[in-house]
């Protein structure tokens, strides 16, 4: 195909050429940038949080009038809860991964260090924790029922144990020798590393960041009147034990306000649903403007073809076979869509890195950008086979009647 | 003229449906997707005290030294304030209204019924008056209470209502707690957008409003623990006196400041107090305060999330994809009509009653295309809605996804405006028809 014909009569029909090509361009800026949002939630929300999801559900529990024995009451509604035909374990903490809100403190690895070397998430576990959760244990191990202590909402002392996730392990001791190890909280308060498990989100994993798996197991009883009850069930029997078991506390003592009865993943929903929304919003946007510039295309297309029915006649008459005509149409748009993608992809990625030093959005990748721009000359080309069919349909007699 | 011009718009654009659904359906969606995305925009970043907001204002202290920043991207100081500073700013008493404030939960016994927990402030009196809250009836507490401790209550609209439908609340009992609080007084539904006064707790800063208030100096006798924040750089000392003299940030604190000079004198005094508090020796770096207005601490807090920033670009780079896909069609659709426009010009028409009838047509494109772009919109803030449902229970998101009367009328404005802008190329274009060629051809 001869592209100089093409482009001399391009020449002639510049703005709708224009038209066409920064529609091309600023569509795919934008779809490319929607998409990689989209494809970040993706990521984000897919990850494991490392417990058993499918048969774990949480509430909180309030002692109404602070009662003195908390401890004591806390023990009691474990027993009754475990007790519960169909539950596996139960466990009473402060907080859970996705939860939203939780304790957070640094972690260094030689007293006297000003800045720790990581944050972390800490979860209030005992002996029951492994189990009532479905942690994957790689190394060492769990705590025993000896090592573990009250400890009440002030109390600002640290255990002679823990357990991480294997993430922050390795963030500690990047060369994996972590299991054993001292680590500091203060510079008078330390904890050997016991055990490592494999996976173990913070509580807010959902709001994303690189600190989505820095967590820490210290083994304590937490004794508050406000604390969080986690219950793992048998597959198939959550329903019934989240019935029973509030149930089973209310007959224990009325004294108290159980509240946010939520299965795991309806935890999991509501800790992702802001970037959910914005997936889906963006997502079907991108949708919404391919829909459109394939629209446009087609519109213009067709206008281009009913100026030019006089010259494509000629052509036809001329001997030019209707392949010919549907070539050239393809190639024009081939022509204008391929500049329009170039602009594009340089428009996209200079968004793109003003939208990551002025919003702390992540880098996009060149493939996705690559991907994108494919996609939409793809379409491009699909928009134009229409009009270009119309215009290969054109007779050549037409010139014979003198339109 | 103009009805004339429009009975000529809808005869021309009902000539060519598709080319006109075609420019209506552009329009309608780019608004639509634009003004979704700018309405919620325009709800979290309005001013939730425009007679007052210049006057309030929240003081920062540095409390925790260049250290605790070494590791963080951004020079910020802590956004809550110490026990310790709150009390002595409290002291100080140099601002018209002051109040040192946090968010609370309590558990709300009814009688009979089983016990609920509530959301609720711990504030002093002059919370009230500070944010000129709406009183149902009854009124804040007195100066009195707040010295004296008092187990006084004063009940949101909500919770009063729940607890005494119908009624009037004021003098009765509500058993916070396990401790019976007196109602001083009931607030008129008040909701302000964002909740400027507590950006942290709630999850947002567009959370509800609380339940109920209580006299800060109660809720630190109770050893109530914030429903909020809490923050430390070193662990404080144990106990609930051992947070009150630590360094942990976990209170508000506002002030009501009228005048430039009173302004001036107030961040010259916190200075001060900061520089003396380093003598005293409880910092060992130099005395570093701020003080922002409401309006900046908004700002500063980054209220509004940055994603709602960026999908409103992205809206607008959408509207203006669909804008250019309407110019396309409108050049395609006047080159359409030369003919006629140039018997219109060959029978003494002026260039100027061409590119004006052109542009009434474009106008009414632009004005249903907004009707539509109104109807998309609304579409588009339910998906939202029914989107975060999950995360509604404490957030007002029903008035962040609502089309008010003056959204209305920008939605609207902007159609017409941008699809005018759209067409004017076009237009000046169909204006400038040669009659005589055009007559040649016919």
């Amino acid at each position: 195909m001869d592209v100089l014909p093409i482009l001399k009569a391009l020449r002639r029909n510049k703005i709708g050429a224009i038209l066409i090509g920064v529609q091309i361009a600023i569509t795919l800026a934008i779809v490319c940038n929607c998409l990689s949002v989209v494809d970040q939630y993706r990521e984000r929300s897919s990850r494991p949080s490392g417990i058993d999801e499918g048969d774990i559900f949480t509430f909180s529990n309030q002692w109404v009038g602070k009662p003195a024995d908390l401890a004591a009451r806390t023990e009691a509604d474990l027993a009754a809860i475990r007790a519960v035909p169909g539950v596996v374990d139960a466990e009473e903490t402060n907080s859970f991964p996705l939860r939203g809100g939780g304790w957070g403190w640094g972690l260094s690895l030689k007293p006297t260090q000003k800045v720790p070397t990581s944050p972390t998430t800490l979860y209030f576990v005992d002996e029951h924790g492994l189990a009532t959760y479905g942690l994957r244990l790689i190394a060492g191990r769990w705590f025993t029922r000896e090592e573990v202590s009250n400890h009440g909402m002030h109390d600002v002392s640290f255990p002679a144990s823990v357990v991480l996730s294997d993430y922050l392990a390795h963030k500690l001791y990047p060369s994996g020798n972590a299991l054993g190890q001292i680590v500091y909280w203060t510079p008078s308060a330390s904890s050997r590393i016991v055990g490592i498990v494999d996976r173990a989100e913070t509580p807010w994993a959902g709001y994303g960041g690189p600190e989505d798996e820095q967590s820490s197991f210290l083994p304590y009883h937490f004794v508050s009147a406000l604390a969080m009850y986690v219950v793992r069930t048998r597959p198939g029997r959550l329903a019934e034990a989240m019935r029973a078991v509030p149930a089973r506390l209310y007959a224990l003592s009325r004294q108290r306000v159980i509240d946010n009865m939520k299965t795991f993943a309806e935890t999991r929903t509501t800790a992702y649903a802001i970037p959910r929304s914005t997936a889906v919003l963006l997502g079907s946007l991108s949708a919404l403007l391919l829909a459109i510039t394939i629209f446009g295309i087609i519109g213009l297309t067709m206008y281009w073809v009913g100026q030019r029915r006089r010259q494509i006649g000629v052509r036809r008459a001329l001997g030019a076979s209707w392949v010919d005509i549907l070539s050239y149409f393809h190639t024009e748009n081939l022509l204008i869509a391929g500049i329009g993608a170039l602009l594009g992809v340089a428009m996209g990625l200079a968004s793109n890195l003003w939208l990551v030093s002025h919003f702390a959005l992540p880098r996009m990748s060149v493939v996705f950008i690559a991907v994108a721009a494919l996609c939409v000359l793809v379409v491009s080309q699909a928009a134009v086979l229409w009009p270009a069919l119309r215009a290969a349909s054109i007779s050549p007699g037409i010139v014979a009647r003198g339109l | 003229m103009f009805g004339y011009y429009l009975e000529l718009a809808v005869r021309s654009l009902r000539r060519n449906v598709v080319l006109t659904a075609l420019m209506i359906a552009a329009v309608g969606v780019g608004i639509g997707a634009s003004m979704t995305m700018l309405t919620t925009l325009r709800a979290m970043s309005g001013d939730p005290l425009p007679d007052k907001s210049s006057q309030l204002f929240v003081p920062q202290i540095d409390v925790w030294g260049p250290d605790s920043r070494r590791q963080s991207t951004v020079d910020r100081l802590p956004d809550q304030i110490t026990y310790l500073d709150a009390m002595a700013l409290m002291r100080a008493h140099r601002g018209v209204h002051q109040t040192a404030t946090y968010a609370v939960e309590m558990d709300v016994d009814p009688g009979t019924g089983r016990p609920f927990s509530a959301t609720g402030r711990a504030a002093y009196r002059d919370f009230f008056s500070l944010f000129e809250v709406p009183f149902a009836s009854g009124a804040p507490w007195s100066a009195a209470a707040d010295e004296g401790r008092a187990d006084v209550v004063v009940l949101g609209a909500k919770l009063a209502d729940r607890l005494f439908p119908g009624g009037d609340a004021v003098g009765r009992t509500v058993n916070l707690d396990g401790r019976n609080y007196r109602v001083a007084g009931v607030l008129q539904p008040w909701n302000p957008l964002p909740r400027f006064y507590d950006t942290n707790s709630n999850g947002s800063g567009f959370a509800d409003t609380e339940d109920f208030y209580v006299p800060f100096t109660n809720a630190v006798e109770r050893q109530l623990e914030t429903a909020g924040n809490l923050n430390c750089t070193a662990l404080p000392p144990s106990g609930w006196e051992g947070l009150l003299a630590s360094n942990c940030v976990w209170l508000q604190f506002w002030v009501q400041l009228p005048t430039a000079a009173a302004v001036r004198a107030f961040r010259g005094f916190l200075y001060n107090y900061a520089a003396e508090q380093r003598r005293a020796g409880r910092f060992h770096w130099p005395a570093r305060v701020e003080l922002y207005d409401l309006n900046e601490w908004m700002v500063h807090e980054q209220v509004v999330p940055q994603q709602v920033r960026v999908n409103t670009f992205i809206g607008l780079g959408f509207l203006v994809v669909c804008l250019i896909n309407a110019v396309g069609l409108m050049l395609a659709k006047f080159g359409a009509r030369a003919g006629d426009l140039g018997v219109r010009r060959a029978l003494g028409g002026s260039r100027l009653d061409i590119f004006l009838q052109c542009l009434v047509e474009t106008g009414l494109v632009g004005f249903v295309g907004g009707v539509l772009g109104v109807g998309l919109t609304a579409a588009g803030l339910a998906v939202d809605r029914a989107l975060l449902a999950p995360v509604a229970k404490n957030v007002q998101l029903d008035r962040l996804t609502q089309i008010d009367g003056g959204m209305l009328i920008i939605i609207l404005a902007v159609a017409v405006a941008a699809t005018i802008c759209a067409g004017l190329y076009p237009t000046w274009q169909a204006s400038r028809v040669q009659p005589a060629w055009q007559l040649k051809v016919q």
